[in-house]
């Protein structure tokens, strides 16, 4: 163990060493560094925003969504009212309708009666004319004229 | 491997290969060249160079700061590749550490962190590659000493510590004010509200807190160099049976793979502490209020 000027030797290397390694080595390794941890810190950042914009999108979908589903019901809702009114209408119209045909069926048939009673009333004048006529015919034939009565009731 | 004896294999992969001036009285006194044992190298005196230590010291810091490099110039904040990750994931728990232990700003102390806890790590990692190895290679070109764990060399944990030593010093003194530091050497422990006994504390306080402040440097570099160099000497030790037959041959060899997995743990564990140490005594240094 003697000591020699491998010492000083060894010293001035380390200074070498250490200052260099200052220099041109500890430096830019920490900015590759520091600037990795930023990178990850914004990475991380953006993430949790995104996260939350997810969030937020989702909760307007589902808001949407109720709304929606809300106006859809409420469409439906109207949509029956409004059926249920046309049907309601449909049927009045339908009877006002059924009423009007039924007052004119009822005018024609009362029209047809009249022209069947007037024609009737019509055949009535000629058969009575005709009866009237034959009896006064045969008025000298009495059992004839009978005859001929109980002939015009049984055609009435 | 020319060693004949156990005590001179072991003694021979201890001697670093020595490079200075042969002193009078040596057959090649006046000349520069390699020691040949370790003799030579303790004539030389101060002025000379373990080059083995030297070599590996610069070769394997240069291999650090050159894979970081890769990553630094082509550090992207996107996906990191597999090398980037593994560096990024060292520079994190560098920088963790710093933060957790430095309580001030200074952009030297986590570079300074880093680079001791990764050239230490390299260092030591030395040790794994199995004693003979490295040494044999060296032989077959003609090179007849060489110690390939630089941190078992007290010349290279000392050359650490002391320039730790000397930025303590700089920023006890930078921080702190002249002032401020001879008075945390001469008015602490000891305070009395008497002046007078206050003045015959100053001695006894200079003593207890120089003591303390060599200790710093002195108990990081003897831990790390204590640590490898016994860890060294018990591999040497291991591979020396393998000298010893077949049955103590595989027993060295198993030995040496458990004390080799055990060791993974330890220069980690060492180039750890080195650099907590560090960034503790510079924290002490830099604060204001003790």
């Amino acid at each position: 163990m003697n000591f020699n000027a491998t010492l000083i030797g060894q010293s001035i290397t380390f200074v070498v060493f250490v200052w260099f390694c200052m220099k041109f080595v500890w430096p830019p390794i920490m900015a590759a560094l520091t600037e990795r941890k930023a990178k990850i810190a914004a990475g991380l950042a953006a993430a949790d925003r995104g996260k939350h914009e997810q969030e937020l999108a989702e909760k307007k979908a589902a808001e949407t969504l109720h709304q929606a589903k809300q106006q859809a019901a409420e469409i439906i809702a109207r949509a029956e009212k409004r059926a249920a009114e046309i049907v309601e209408e449909a049927k009045n119209d339908a009877v006002v309708e059924g009423n009007r045909v039924k007052a004119a069926a009822q005018a024609e048939i009362e029209q047809e009666v009249n022209r069947a009673r007037e024609s009737l009333r019509g055949q009535v004048v000629e058969l009575a004319t005709a009866g009237a006529g034959r009896i006064l015919k045969r008025e000298l034939d009495a059992t004839a004229n009978d005859e001929l009565i109980k002939d015009l009731v049984a055609r009435i | 491997m020319s060693a004949t004896t156990s005590a001179e294999y072991i003694k021979h992969h201890l001697t670093n290969l020595t490079y200075g001036k042969f002193p009078e009285g040596h057959e090649h006194a006046g000349h520069w060249g390699f020691a040949h044992n370790a003799q030579d190298a303790a004539s030389f005196g101060f002025w000379s160079i373990n080059v083995d230590s030297m070599l590996f010291s610069v070769a394997l810091g240069v291999l650090f700061l050159g894979l970081f490099r890769l990553v630094a110039k082509a550090a992207t904040a996107d996906v990191p590749g597999g090398w980037q990750n593994f560096v990024e994931w060292i520079v994190e728990f560098i920088d963790d550490s710093v933060r957790g232990s430095f309580s001030g700003k200074n952009a030297l102390v986590a570079p300074l962190a880093l680079t001791i806890f990764v050239w230490i790590f390299l260092m030591n990692l030395m040790d794994l590659i199995p004693v003979d190895w490295l040494p044999w290679v060296a032989g077959l070109l003609g090179v007849g000493h060489l110690k390939v764990v630089p941190s078992t060399d007290p010349n290279i944990t000392f050359g650490l510590s002391l320039t730790v030593f000397a930025l303590v010093l700089y920023y006890s003194v930078k921080m702190k004010g002249v002032g401020g530091f001879v008075g945390e050497l001469t008015l602490m422990p000891f305070q009395s509200n008497n002046k007078l006994v206050q003045i015959l504390f100053i001695p006894v306080n200079f003593l207890l807190e120089t003591v303390t402040l060599i200790s710093k440097p002195v108990s990081l570099s003897l831990r790390l160099f204590g640590n490898m160099y016994a860890g060294e000497m018990i591999f040497i030790l291991i591979a020396l049976m393998y000298g010893g037959g077949l049955v103590l041959g595989t027993f060295g060899g198993l030995l040496q793979l458990g004390w080799a997995i055990f060791h993974i743990l330890i220069i980690t564990l060492q180039a750890f502490i080195f650099m907590t140490l560090t960034i503790v005594y510079l924290d002490m240094a830099s604060q204001e209020h003790h």
